[in-house]
């Protein structure tokens, strides 16, 4: 056994037993990040800040909700809203933190994708990034179940039945899924396990896998410079921390992290105090029905573009059901990002406006992107049919073409 | 040498076999537990009375959680093989969920409508516009004198599905 010596104070005890100045440098005073960013490198943080917002508003709402069909609508709108003190603020904060922290992630993903911060190294930052996307989108979804307004049920309802596209098994794998032949009490009670207990461990799994995938292959930067970390650390280390390109996480990184976080707090609580209505949808205040669909059911804004994809396909091709053709797209479009690094064939690092071809390409993505969002959240009929169409088949066109796209630019720089 | 190496794999593999049998055991069990509770599947008999319908205007009835579409056909309605006849009347059964993703459509303009997907299907419960991939699912029933008994399949509503099975 080691030999412990006296300790002269609290600190010195711990550090003893625990490493605990080893371990503050590893993570912290020496973990380097590049000078050379934008406030876009700040989505981390925020990401983690506000999922600590939805766990700790989170535990408030569970203390009085309740999960059972004949019980669940009222403890919402009645107990947490109206008796529980600020349960309506627990529930607003939490409601437009689930909304908004798909509005950061996407800004996070983008920033990844237009600096190209996925490959060379970088492809496990990138897979671990979009399991957690999947796993925030399966507890948005599982959440949005809770209050079991119409929106709730109706939203469960189509989703759960999308697993009726699986073939052989699908009719019975709903049926299992739901614990009953249609969206029910059964059906609520574990959605809620799986939204209160599992996602958030697997989530939290992932965000520690998230970290550790940066240690390694270190942090992008807005040229996409090669940098030496070791060499870098050791500048700034010796005093020299103006020619350094590299800062630490912390104290100096991280200040310049809590600037952008005071700006996106104020923005997030302007949302929460004056605005919540954009994350609860005013359908929901009407209790779940089994027995009436709602005129027009459209998923929150941040499932629009898939939900586009899913429902583009409108018409059969051949033999081949307007359903599975919708199906398979919709799988695709989720599955899609994940294959970035490997879609990419140019093997420089570079930002977008530096590769000329994948510039056109990121930014009619967006485009495309923007106008599924939009046409979303239209009902599906007439010439909207056809512009969502045209914007679900462009969306895998252009995922298509990003092969192509990027071995161009690289062929044009002589690679 | 050998013998010993031999000895740990036995041990090795016998380990892996223990572990291996009771991870499948402990799925089996989880997959049970999220099965539908006996209760759920014993879920009752619905009886509708087709008298008081009125041609033209489907009534909406709820079996098993889900809602059932039956729709007394007008004379101006093409008939189908999927017609129930009983007497003189035509009548269309079918599970009022969109074939889609389940939404319940809407009796609008002669058709059913789906608000979800835009899904469309005819007063014969076949699909016209939109992703539907079948027409309006049947439910298993009896006919007894001019009731409809929804839970078990009687000689009607087997003919409709072998009907519906060709359909595809």
């Amino acid at each position: 056994m080691a030999k412990f010596e006296k300790a002269n104070s609290v600190g010195e005890w711990l550090d003893q037993r625990l490493n605990t100045t080893l371990l503050n440098k590893v993570m912290m005073t020496e973990y380097w990040i590049p000078k050379n960013i934008n406030f876009l490198w700040a989505m981390g943080v925020l990401l983690a800040t506000t999922f600590v917002i939805l766990i700790v508003s989170g535990i408030f709402l569970m203390m009085y909700y309740k999960p059972d069909v004949n019980l669940a609508f009222d403890s919402v709108n009645y107990t947490i809203m109206q008796e529980v003190a600020f349960g309506w603020l627990f529930r607003h904060m939490h409601g437009v933190a689930a909304s908004v922290v798909f509005l950061v992630i996407y800004i996070h993903m983008f920033t990844g994708i237009y600096y190209g911060s996925y490959k060379q190294g970088r492809e496990m930052i990138w897979i671990s990034g979009m399991l957690l996307f999947m796993t925030f989108s399966a507890a948005g979804f599982s959440g949005y179940m809770l209050p079991w307004g119409q929106m709730s049920y109706w939203a469960a309802m189509v989703i759960t039945n999308l697993f009726g596209g699986v073939p052989v098994i699908g009719d019975a794998l709903v049926v299992w899924i739901r614990g009953d032949f249609n969206v029910a009490d059964a059906t609520l009670t574990r959605f809620f396990m799986l939204h209160v207990f599992l996602l958030p461990v697997v989530i939290m799994g992932l965000i520690g896998l998230h970290f550790y995938t940066l240690r390694i292959p270190h942090v992008n930067n807005q040229d996409s410079e090669d940098i030496d970390f070791d060499a870098e650390a050791e500048k700034y280390l010796s005093g020299n921390t103006k020619d350094a390109k590299v800062i630490p996480f912390w104290p100096v990184f991280i200040s310049k992290d809590l600037a952008v976080l005071g700006i996106f707090l104020i923005f997030y609580f302007y949302l929460v105090f004056f605005h919540y209505e954009f994350a609860i949808d005013p359908v929901n205040f009407d209790p779940a029905d089994s027995m009436v669909t709602p005129a027009h059911i459209y998923p929150e804004w941040y499932f629009l573009w898939s939900y586009e994809v899913l429902r583009g396909f409108f018409f059969d091709v051949g033999p081949i059901k307007a359903f599975d053709i919708g199906l398979a797209a919709f799988g695709f479009a989720n599955a899609i990002f994940l294959l970035i690094p490997f879609l990419d064939r140019d093997p420089a690092i570079l930002p977008a406006h530096r590769r000329p071809m994948f510039f056109i390409w990121f930014w009619i993505l967006m485009i495309d992107l923007i106008v599924l969002t939009i046409w979303g959240k239209l009902p599906p009929t007439g010439t909207n049919a056809y512009i969502g169409f045209a914007a679900a088949l462009a969306f895998i066109v252009i995922f298509l073409a990003l092969p192509i796209v990027s071995k161009l630019d690289a062929k044009k720089r002589g690679v | 040498m050998s013998d010993k190496t031999n000895r740990r794999d036995f041990l090795g593999y016998s380990f892996a076999a223990v572990a291996a049998v009771g991870g499948a055991a402990s799925l089996v069990g989880m997959k049970k537990a999220w099965d539908p509770l006996p209760s759920v599947l014993a879920g009752g008999f619905t009886t509708i009375d087709l008298a008081p319908l009125k041609p033209g205007n489907p009534g909406t009835f709820k079996w098993r959680g889900k809602p059932i579409f039956v729709l007394k056909k007008t004379a101006e309605m093409e008939n189908s093989d999927r017609d129930l006849v009983v007497g003189s009347d035509r009548f269309t059964v079918a599970i009022g969920l969109c074939t889609h993703l389940g939404c319940i459509p809407a009796w609008k303009d002669q058709v059913w409508k789906c608000a979800c997907h835009g899904g469309e299907f005819d007063a014969s419960g076949k699909q016209t516009f939109g992703p539907p991939p079948r027409p309006l699912d049947l439910p298993p029933f009896e006919v007894e004198g001019s009731t409809l008994v929804l839970g078990n399949e009687g000689p009607e509503a087997k003919k409709i599905a072998d009907f519906l099975a060709t359909q595809a």
